[in-house]
């Protein structure tokens, strides 16, 4: 560490060489470009019969997983970095997908079931003869990419503003951030809202003009999820490299000593969280196209929760921790609630009660081999001592 | 002698009248204090006489209920924050050690290190050289540069108290807070922080409170007694603790 310094004075100093340096970065970008790559050629190119075909059903769910992942990592960088406990990081990724979802549903137009060329659905459905002044703009993919980055982003910037400056921390920030999901949640379901209540945005027809049900469509937005998680990766671990980046394990670690270095903790707080709440933003946004519908239920407080228990999991601190946990547990959900549906709560319960007294550091920590030494050491300590302890 | 002082004099701490009550209790009472530029200063006392709280008013952490706090004459500490008044030129020691466990030795030092605190600051930050050669220079001082690339939690006891010593060098303040630096340390590792204390006293300003009367009679420096949150007295060792009332209170025999 102590050959950090002058030698890279240019605009990003910490960023290029230290990057392709560290073994888990490249490890982490040549597996998910080798899965970007592979996957979709397995799909378009392997005949349907072949063992190496690869379903577009499972294209569309590893982008889904993808997108979670995004999410997983928006999270561990305010959680795992900075030690901001947030229970309500599903509302950022729910706003995000409600804001794709607007996009999706201007693009419908006269196709919809009511065939009105302006009015989605549902606000024909509830005899509405204008659209609301909120869904003006969002025809434009432009304008909705802006409003997927925005709204998450300043919602979290007044929310984390009044917080942080309170100094509001640890349990009780945890349960404001549960009441502010759980708050938007029941907003949502209101039909008066005018984001299609408890039914939410669904029937999307096609994205910038390509067909959402088309194989090539859905194989490319696997691939931009794929491209658009490596990039907010190296914009987190570019981040976290940086002096701000020791600054929030600083802040983590001991808040007060941090002040009294002279650093505005809640300037840090603020930025990591805005910035984390827009990359939770896309990920809703790159989600929703992909499984086809946002509704209200993305805001529930146990949505949240999960989000939790896959960066714990996969073990928090280190950013590809929590990809491998949202992969894991994701797979695990898909599999059980499909094998075993009435065990899967129980399961992920266990599974989260485990790593918690087990494995601190998650999947990870097993991955590095710490876990693995402890209990070596322990047996051998064991064999040494004749079984006796 | 309890202190008297204008502002007219050049001070780097000021406090008069300072009172801060928690539930009715009165923390800190009418308490004057004036600390000059490049003075050593002891501060002794009880548990409970408010050393604590007295520091917590100095840094920030705590608004007094009545009084005045100045810093170099000028700027009135009571109305600033933590972070503010750090990097005005205050820096504090815990009296637990407080560094950043899992940062590195060397990554201490560069966070505490003087310079811009701002959050793009810290986002484009590259260590000068000058830095480095100041972290450098501070490694020499608090001898732990060999384990400079350690994660800080990895230290001993009394290395980690060496190293918060260190982080407030780097961060050069005008004034140090030292809250009871030899708790914990060796014999010999407290004679060579009170040498230390006593050769960066002169350039800046050092408050050291502490329990140890060896390590406070080898800092050969004036010594305050508090008592219930006021001075009880003030002045050099050996007067002050054949002053009668201290001899009641605090030592007593």
């Amino acid at each position: 560490m102590a050959s950090r310094g002058p030698l890279f004075p240019q605009l990003f100093p910490q960023l290029f060489p230290p990057l392709l340096q560290d073994k888990s970065t490249r490890w982490f970008l040549g597996t998910l470009g080798a899965l970007a790559i592979v996957m979709p050629l397995l799909n378009l190119l392997a005949p349907p019969d072949s063992p190496l075909h690869v379903s577009t059903y499972t294209i569309t769910l590893l982008g889904k997983y993808l997108s979670y992942a995004l999410l997983a990592l928006a999270v561990d960088l305010i959680w795992g970095y900075c030690g901001i406990l947030s229970l309500g990081h599903g509302a950022f990724f729910a706003l995000g997908g409600y804001a794709m979802g607007m996009y999706l549903m201007r693009q419908i137009g006269d196709r919809g079931v009511y065939g009105d060329p302006l009015l989605p659905d549902f606000m024909v459905f509830l005899n509405w003869t204008e659209l609301p002044w909120f869904w003006h703009g969002f025809d434009q993919f432009w304008f909705a990419a802006l409003m997927i980055v925005l709204v998450p982003g300043a919602l979290a910037f007044v929310f984390g503003w009044l917080a942080f400056r309170s100094r509001v921390t640890g349990v009780y920030l945890s349960i404001i951030t549960q009441a502010l999901t759980y708050a938007l949640m029941l907003a949502f379901f209101r039909n008066e809202m005018g984001f299609g209540g408890n039914n939410g945005l669904t029937d999307f027809k096609d994205l910038l003009g390509f067909d959402l049900q088309n194989n090539g469509t859905r194989n490319a937005l696997f691939v931009t999820t794929a491209l658009v998680l490596a990039l907010a990766y190296i914009f987190c671990k570019w981040l976290t490299a940086s002096k701000f980046g020791r600054v929030l394990v600083a802040v983590r670690d001991a808040e007060s000593r941090t002040r009294f270095m002279g650093y505005r903790v809640e300037h840090y707080k603020l930025f990591v969280f805005v910035a984390s709440a827009a990359i939770a933003g896309i990920a809703g946004a790159l989600y929703v196209p992909q499984v086809g519908i946002i509704n209200p239920g993305e805001f529930s407080p146990i949505n949240s929760i999960e989000i939790i228990v896959w960066v714990a999991i996969g073990g928090r601190g280190t950013l590809y921790g929590a990809v491998i946990g949202a992969f894991l547990v994701n797979y695990g959900k898909t599999y059980f609630t499909a094998a075993f549906p009435e065990l899967w709560l129980f399961l992920l319960g266990g599974l989260f009660v485990v790593t918690t007294l087990y494995l601190p550091q998650g999947v990870r920590g097993l991955l590095a081999g710490g876990t693995v030494a402890r209990i070596r050491a322990r047996l051998a300590r064991l064999k040494a001592s004749g079984g006796s302890v | 002698m309890l202190t008297t002082i204008s502002l007219q004099e050049k001070t780097v701490l000021y406090m008069s009248g300072v009172t801060k009550s928690f539930d009715g209790f009165k923390a800190i009472n009418n308490l004057n204090l004036v600390i000059k530029p490049g003075e050593l200063r002891a501060i002794i006392g009880p548990n409970g006489a408010g050393k604590t709280t007295m520091m917590d008013i100095i840094t920030g952490r705590t608004r007094p209920d009545q009084g005045d706090v100045y810093f170099r004459n000028e700027v009135d500490l009571t109305r600033h924050s933590e972070a503010e008044i750090a990097n005005m030129g205050i820096g504090r020691k815990f009296q637990k050690p407080t560094v950043i466990e899992t940062l590195s030795v060397f990554d201490n030092l560069e966070l505490a290190l003087a310079g811009k605190r701002r959050v793009r600051d810290s986002l484009f930050f590259a260590l000068s050289g000058s830095g480095r050669a100041r972290i450098d220079e501070v490694f020499d001082i608090i001898g732990l540069g060999p384990r400079r690339d350690l994660l800080a939690g990895a230290l001993a006891h009394g290395e980690k108290q060496r190293l918060e010593i260190g982080m407030l060098l780097a961060q050069n303040p005008e004034l140090l807070l030292i809250d009871e630096p030899a708790a914990g340390m060796t014999d010999e590792e407290t004679a060579q922080l009170a040498a230390l204390l006593k050769s960066i006293a002169g350039e800046h300003s050092v408050v050291v409170v502490e329990h140890d009367m060896d390590f406070v009679r080898s800092l050969e420096s004036t010594v305050t007694v508090l008592h219930e949150g006021s001075v009880l007295a003030e002045g050099p060792l050996d007067k002050v603790q054949n002053n009668e009332r201290v001899i009641e209170v605090y030592l007593g025999r």
